[in-house]
């Protein structure tokens, strides 16, 4: 049984740059709304535009998926390739496949995963090559 | 206290849009061209320096409640990026100092750094 009692789902096209942040924007705005702590709130709208900005620069595409239980957040960034091959290697601060393209707009610096782990109260990642990555994030609100 | 309004004389900027916003109160700079360190390193109402100016900068600035960009080097952003900043009322400043000199101006009027990383 779902013991959520919000589940969003946004789908994140990839290479989509001049969307990007459109998705985390629209998360962030209802869980202001909803009364969520601002400063909980800035940790959430970090490690989800830091997910979004991944799954458009090194994704086949996928989607980020807000749920909300009357204790947590749950942020899940799903995709559907390429994987990563060495996980602990992508964790690594300065660590980075970026295109030309990302590091022009102002990423690409190795900092989103271990800036998702550092902001969020859990972080799972698994990924399988040729199939995809998912990552879930869990912050505490209550 | 320092606010947005004190930074355009120490930095002789214009401003670009936010007039609103001139009276807040800054706590702390940031003073970066990459993205993706402002957001691993930045905290509450702080405000932005930087030479990038694109979309992304706005967007960025949204995520982290960063409530002042200041476009460094005689930077103008383009008008949508402009009209972003306004829609969510972001006050944007511009100076002709270099970002180095922006920083070092502000610095030493006693806005501190974002030095500690954000989150748990
Ligand atoms: N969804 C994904 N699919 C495939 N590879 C990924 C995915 N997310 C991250 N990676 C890989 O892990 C690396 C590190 O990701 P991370 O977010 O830490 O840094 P970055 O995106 O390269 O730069 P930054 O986040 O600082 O802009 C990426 O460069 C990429 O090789
Ligand atoms: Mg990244």
């Amino acid at each position: 049984m779902a013991d959520y009692i919000i589940r969003d789902s946004y789908p994140v096209q990839t290479a989509a740059y001049e969307s990007a942040g459109d998705a985390s924007a629209r998360i962030k705005r209802k869980l202001k709304q909803l009364g969520i702590d601002s400063a909980i709130l800035r940790r959430i709208a970090v490690a989800s535009y830091e997910a979004e900005l991944n799954l458009i620069i090194h994704s086949h595409g996928g989607e980020l998926i807000m749920e909300m239980t009357p204790k947590s957040i749950v942020l899940i960034s799903k995709d559907v390739g390429p994987g990563i091959a060495d996980i602990s290697q992508a964790l690594k601060e300065g660590y980075s496949t970026a295109s030309e393209e990302a590091r022009d707009l102002g990423f690409g610096a190795g900092m989103g995963l271990p800036n998702m782990k550092r902001n969020a109260d859990s972080f799972d990642i698994t990924s399988e090559v040729g199939v995809g990555t998912t990552i879930q994030m869990g912050f505490q609100i209550a | 206290m320092i606010t947005i309004r004190d930074l355009i004389k120490i930095l002789d900027a214009k401003v670009l849009c936010g007039e609103e916003k001139l009276d807040e109160e800054v706590r702390s700079a940031c003073g970066s061209d990459l993205m993706s360190d402002v957001l691993a390193f930045v905290k509450d109402k702080s405000l932005l320096i930087t030479g990038l100016t694109n979309v992304h900068v706005m967007r960025t600035a949204e995520m982290l409640d960063i409530h002042c960009i200041i476009f460094a080097r005689g930077k103008i952003p383009p008008e949508d990026v402009l009209e972003e900043a306004k829609e969510l009322g972001i006050c944007v400043l511009a100076t002709e100092h270099t970002t180095y000199v922006a920083c070092g101006l502000l610095y030493g009027a006693g806005i501190p750094g974002t030095s500690k990383r954000t989150g748990a």
